[in-house]
């Protein structure tokens, strides 16, 4: 049985057929739209490697199926950066050393824009680390990763600040 | 997984007919049963994906102080919904320390009362599970012990209801609404979930089809607001199932309490409500020999179902600890780890 849904994915609008209905949000973005970004750890929701937003909140891409995000804004590590500029995340990881291999980075990344967008942890650490806690890094960067979150939530707070002055 | 025909209702009676059907479940977080479906323990032959129906998105005050929560709102909305978390800061709190963030923002209200044990036999297929294949027997017994129940299990199951929402809830008599081709029917929290008895396959009273709406509760339990707690052990401080935990509330007037609220979670395959507990505490004062004294009547029925006669001692202490937090005081903001028995709430013994 084929169905169709309409993603507006990255923020280009995408219609895509489905001819089965058991796959993943996250199968349907590697296997069948190329987006390798979003990376298949798990596939049972427990490491976080797949985190999307959807809708403007992060999720498990692998326990979503992509038939029920018809009509959905889905957001990848691939649509991030502006151009070549790095997202301010992007670029606190990479400041703040928040990877060894890279595997868990994208979901890291996309998991801390989605913590950022809630505005629940605020400057503290513990919070961050809480909020972060659906996100396994076997390199075991953390002690970076919540560096880097803190520095790039104080970064777009600051970025905020300018454009509304 | 197995293959499955999809459908998307928008109305409630399209739903409803939608699942009529042998083998049909609702979708709508889908974290615990898309789990389930990928291990091949759940296979259901239609999935209704009742996420657009929506009357059952919302958090409604009623007319009398209650608040009516439509099963469809996300657990991290509901813990984050500010004058929700001020009424009821131990819901919140439960909320808070289930899961992952993923997770929570994405698994709902009434998906959380549904949700299947965490039992690693009834996981496994390759083990023998009376909830997961009636008559198979139960190889959990004589196994790993951690996570099975000491209150309320049978020879046919062992197995313990995983959820902390549910906890704090049934302490504070919140009420399920569930709709079905025949109408609308209220359940009791208390009385949804079921205890294993010979017919473990059945984790609550809902009828084939049946959809719950929303749950509610009542006035009362926001007069609690002031001196409710839920804490939670677990083997790592964050993203862990309880092994043992405890909601806790208590209204306390010129330095007596006037009514106490006691339910633990992990213990059961159900939420476990400790009446006989909540009674010995009304008009004594807020003190530990009195909160020790609940927690030994909380657990006077426990028996180990394997190797896990600790959990009793454990939940023992558990249940007095969150008395004593609870008599503390409700903080004005969640702790940083909530529910967490190692974090410091000013003003709070860590130790007691």
């Amino acid at each position: 049985m084929n169905m169709s849904i309409s993603l507006e994915l990255n923020g280009v609008a995408r219609e895509v057929i489905l001819d089965d209905p058991r796959v993943t949000l996250l199968d349907l973005l590697r296997e069948r739209l190329d987006l390798t970004g979003t990376k298949k750890g798990c596939e049972r929701g427990q490491c976080g490697a797949c985190t999307v937003i959807v809708d403007g909140r992060r999720v498990n891409s692998c326990l979503t199926l992509a038939a029920s995000c018809d009509g959905a804004q889905v957001l990848t590590i691939e649509g991030v950066a502006d151009g070549d500029a790095l997202h301010p995340v992007q670029a606190a990881f990479i400041a703040h050393d928040g990877f060894q291999c890279g595997f868990c980075t994208p979901g890291q990344i996309m998991s801390a824009i989605g913590l950022i967008a809630e505005g629940q942890a605020g400057d503290d650490p513990e919070r961050v680390r809480e909020g972060m806690s659906g996100n396994l890094c076997r390199c075991a960067a953390y002690a970076g990763i919540t560096e880097a979150v803190l520095e790039a939530q104080k970064e777009m707070t600051e970025r905020d600040r300018r454009h509304a002055a | 997984m197995n293959n499955f025909d999809y459908v998307r209702p928008t109305t409630m009676s399209e739903a409803l007919a939608a699942a009529s059907e042998p083998g049909a479940a609702y979708l709508a977080g889908g974290t615990n049963l898309l789990d389930l479906m990928k291990g091949d323990v759940a296979r259901p032959s239609r999935l209704v994906d009742i996420t657009r129906l929506p009357e059952l998105n919302r958090i409604e005050w009623l007319p009398d102080g209650g608040v009516r929560i439509g099963a469809l709102v996300r657990n991290a909305d509901l813990a984050h919904d500010s004058a929700f978390a001020r009424r009821f800061p131990s819901v919140a709190e439960a909320l808070l320390s289930g899961a992952s963030a993923q997770l929570r923002n994405a698994a709902t209200v009434g998906g959380n009362l549904l949700q299947r044990t965490r039992c690693n036999y009834f996981y496994d297929v390759a083990s023998a599970c009376n909830k997961r294949a009636p008559g198979a027997g139960c190889d959990a017994r004589g196994g790993e012990g951690k996570h099975q129940a000491i209150l309320g299990w049978s020879e046919s199951c062992i197995a313990t209801n995983p959820s902390d929402f549910c906890v704090p809830l049934v302490a504070l008599d919140a009420v399920v609404e569930i709709e079905g081709k025949a109408g609308r029917r209220e359940v009791a929290l208390e009385d949804f979930h079921r205890l294993p008895g010979d017919a473990p396959e059945r984790d609550s009273v809902l009828e084939p089809g049946e959809l719950i709406v929303a749950v509610r509760l009542p006035a009362e339990a926001a007069d609690f607001s002031g001196h409710a707690r839920y804490l939670k052990v677990r083997e790592r401080t964050s993203f862990a199932f309880a092994v043992v935990s405890a909601a806790a509330a208590l209204r306390i007037e010129g330095g007596a309490i006037i009514a106490a609220r006691i339910a633990l979670g992990g213990v059961a395959m159900k939420p476990w409500r400790a009446r006989a507990a909540e009674d010995v505490l009304t008009g004594k004062r807020p003190a530990e020999a009195a909160f020790r004294r609940a927690a030994d009547i909380a657990l006077g029925a426990a028996k180990p179902s394997g190797d896990n006669a600790f959990k009793i001692e454990l939940a023992r202490r558990i249940v007095a600890r969150s008395l004593t937090l609870a008599a503390a005081g409700a903080p004005d903001r969640l702790p940083s780890l909530p529910a967490s028995p190692f974090a410091a709430t000013a003003g709070v013994l860590l130790h007691v």
